[in-house]
């Protein structure tokens, strides 16, 4: 075996592990700032996977993605919200725990045998390497042209949605509750200082 | 294919100048196999790569010492060296064996990974940065989109140091920081495409040669005036420099993420962050200023001179003047990065997303809509 190609063993095994391993852990940790923080660790390799693979592209985007932003925001959304509050113990936790545990397992055997079965084309077609920009391109902009603009579509709707909901001014009630929104948070009226209240 | 920064004396014997060669045959000489000599050549160049940023940070760091000590009409460091040149080491060297504290209610692990994930992208990011034709680490294809991605994933090891210090004022650094760096970074690409599409590649060598035709005045910045000016607002807040520098607002957070860390950790974020300042100028001068070109372009000059460009000489003149091009305009970009920081004062948050949300954002899409449109009517100016 020649050095790059057992360079090229090494990294994958490195990075399989760090892909299940991490996985684990984003699910089993009980602290959720571990999770997320595993979460970007996971998207990483997998970047690195698919430098292996000769898709220096698709690795970048990856990390620009996924890591670069939806991780960012994940990590966001639980440091804004953190309320140090104890959880309820959720009823019958170790039945809940096995029976999520045994449709784990049974997908994870359908996986696998799935993998096993499947006549893979090895190996497979020959890499597109640098010219691969190009390539997603010109798919992204002819025959994958219109789940491309529905997805743009998707996200508008998505970020529209968002700002409403963020901004309560917009409705008179509160979308959830239906009681009146409570303008008073958004522009506090000013409360006399002691200096401007009459002497008792 | 990686070749070399440094050229020597004994590489002049070889055709093309090509150091990795000669360093593959003299190993080879020495019995090693192919293989072993590749994987022995492998480190010089980052190890080079590595030493160049930390040098850069040293200088940086005398710099804007002495450059903040004649605005403000002091004398600065002059005791440590001629003009204080050796303040910047010392500095160091007390970072370097200073003790290392980690708070008590503070994460551990998350802590000391913090600073490791704000640094490491940064650093690799040198790898895409051309000196000269082939004076880089390595030519990925990918190339400056590497940089865009890689600068990214800096945001988490802020998140990271914010949350791990147990601190509010941290925890507010932090998310300031990231929240900065997202808002920023969409300019920053649509700025970059701009060029990209002119180039019709996003290899960094590529956007430069794609200037090189006529020297001064075949430079991007002719070209994307504007767009320009947005990468350098939008770097300059990358990199958290004044009028910018809110997640480490002295008045307001202590020093942001930065608060609980000391010694060493500390010197990792004040490493990053100079190298990233010094990445942004190389980057700048890649993108808008004609990377290593020459004003007048060395060919002419050659011809003139009635010298063949292929001449091994010609070739090593070419690759230092290229060396000093690229250094030099990036030390000049620098330079405008430390006079901002001392005059200007800094902006408040509101301002700050305003200005990269409401502002930069549509003026960088409006920019790159009239880059496309110029594109399809002057293909001859605008890289058809």
């Amino acid at each position: 075996m020649t050095i790059a190609a057992s360079t090229q063993l090494i990294c994958f095994l490195v990075l399989g592990a760090v892909i299940a391993i991490g996985g684990l852990g984003v699910v089993l940790l009980s602290n959720i700032v571990y999770s997320a923080f595993l979460l970007g660790g996971v998207f990483m390799a997998v970047a690195g996977l698919y430098l292996l693979l000769n898709a220096s592209f698709v690795a970048a985007a990856q990390v620009l993605v996924y890591v670069g932003a939806v991780n960012v925001l994940i990590l966001f959304a639980i440091m804004l919200v953190n309320k140090r509050e104890d959880l309820e113990p959720i009823k019958g936790l170790p039945t809940r725990r096995l029976l999520s545990g045994g449709v784990c397992a049974g997908l994870f055997a359908l996986l696998v045998r799935v993998a096993f079965t499947t006549p893979w084309a090895v190996p497979g077609p020959e890499a597109v390497g640098e010219g691969a920009t190009v390539r997603i391109g010109e798919h992204l902009f002819t025959d994958y042209l219109l789940p491309f603009e529905l997805a743009s579509v998707l996200l508008l709707m998505a970020m529209i949605g968002a700002i409403v909901l963020a901004r309560r001014d917009v409705q008179a009630t509160d979308l959830g509750t239906g009681q009146s929104a409570d303008q008073g948070l958004i522009e506090k009226s000013r409360t006399p200082l002691l200096v401007d209240q009459p002497p008792a | 294919m990686v070749t070399s920064l440094a050229t020597t004396m004994t590489a002049l014997v070889s055709p093309g100048l090509d150091l990795e060669f000669s360093f593959s045959q003299a190993l080879q000489g020495l019995g090693l196999s192919p293989d072993v000599a590749h994987l022995l050549w492998l480190p010089l160049p980052m190890l080079l790569v590595l030493v160049a940023a930390v040098v850069g940070v040293l200088v940086t760091v005398w710099l804007e010492r002495k450059i903040s000590a004649a605005v403000q009409q002091r004398i600065g460091p002059e005791y440590a060296g001629a003009l204080g040149v050796l303040q910047p080491l010392a500095d160091g060297l007390k970072l370097l064996v200073k003790e290392d504290i980690i708070p008590a209610r503070a994460d551990s692990v998350l802590f000391t990974l913090g600073p490791v994930l704000v640094v490491v992208p940064v650093i690799l990011s040198w790898l895409i940065v051309p000196f000269g034709q082939n004076l880089l680490v390595s030519n990925v294809g990918v190339g400056i989109f590497l940089w865009i991605s890689l600068s990214s994933i800096q945001p988490i090891g802020l998140l990271m140091s914010g949350y791990a210090s147990n601190n509010k004022y941290s925890l507010l650094g932090g998310l300031r920081a990231a929240a900065q760096s997202i808002s920023y970074e969409i300019p920053l690409a649509l700025a970059v495409l701009a060029v990209v599409m002119m180039s019709n590649s996003l290899s960094t060598i590529d956007i430069v040669d794609q200037q090189t035709g006529a020297g001064l005045l075949s430079w991007n910045i002719w070209r994307q005036p504007v767009g320009f000016l947005i990468f350098w607002i939008c770097a300059l807040a990358e990199c958290e420099r004044l009028p910018f520098d809110l997640p480490e607002a002295e008045e307001e957070l202590v020093a942001g993420y930065q608060t609980e860390y000391a010694g060493m950790k500390f010197a990792l974020f004040y490493l990053g962050s100079y190298i990233n300042l010094v990445l942004s100028a190389l980057l700048v001068s890649v993108l808008y200023l004609g990377g290593w070109g020459f004003p007048i372009p060395v060919e002419w000059l050659a011809g003139w001179m009635g010298q063949s460009v292929d001449a091994p000489l010609v070739q090593v003149i070419t690759g230092t003047v290229g060396i000093v091009m690229t250094v030099l305009k990036a030390y000049l970009l620098v330079f405008f990065a430390i006079l901002l920081r001392w005059t200007t004062p800094r902006v408040r948050i509101d301002q700050l997303l305003n200005l990269g949300w409401k502002f930069l954002l549509p003026l960088a899409l409006v920019n790159l809509l009239v880059t496309a449109a110029l594109k399809l009517a002057f293909p001859v100016a605008f890289g058809g």
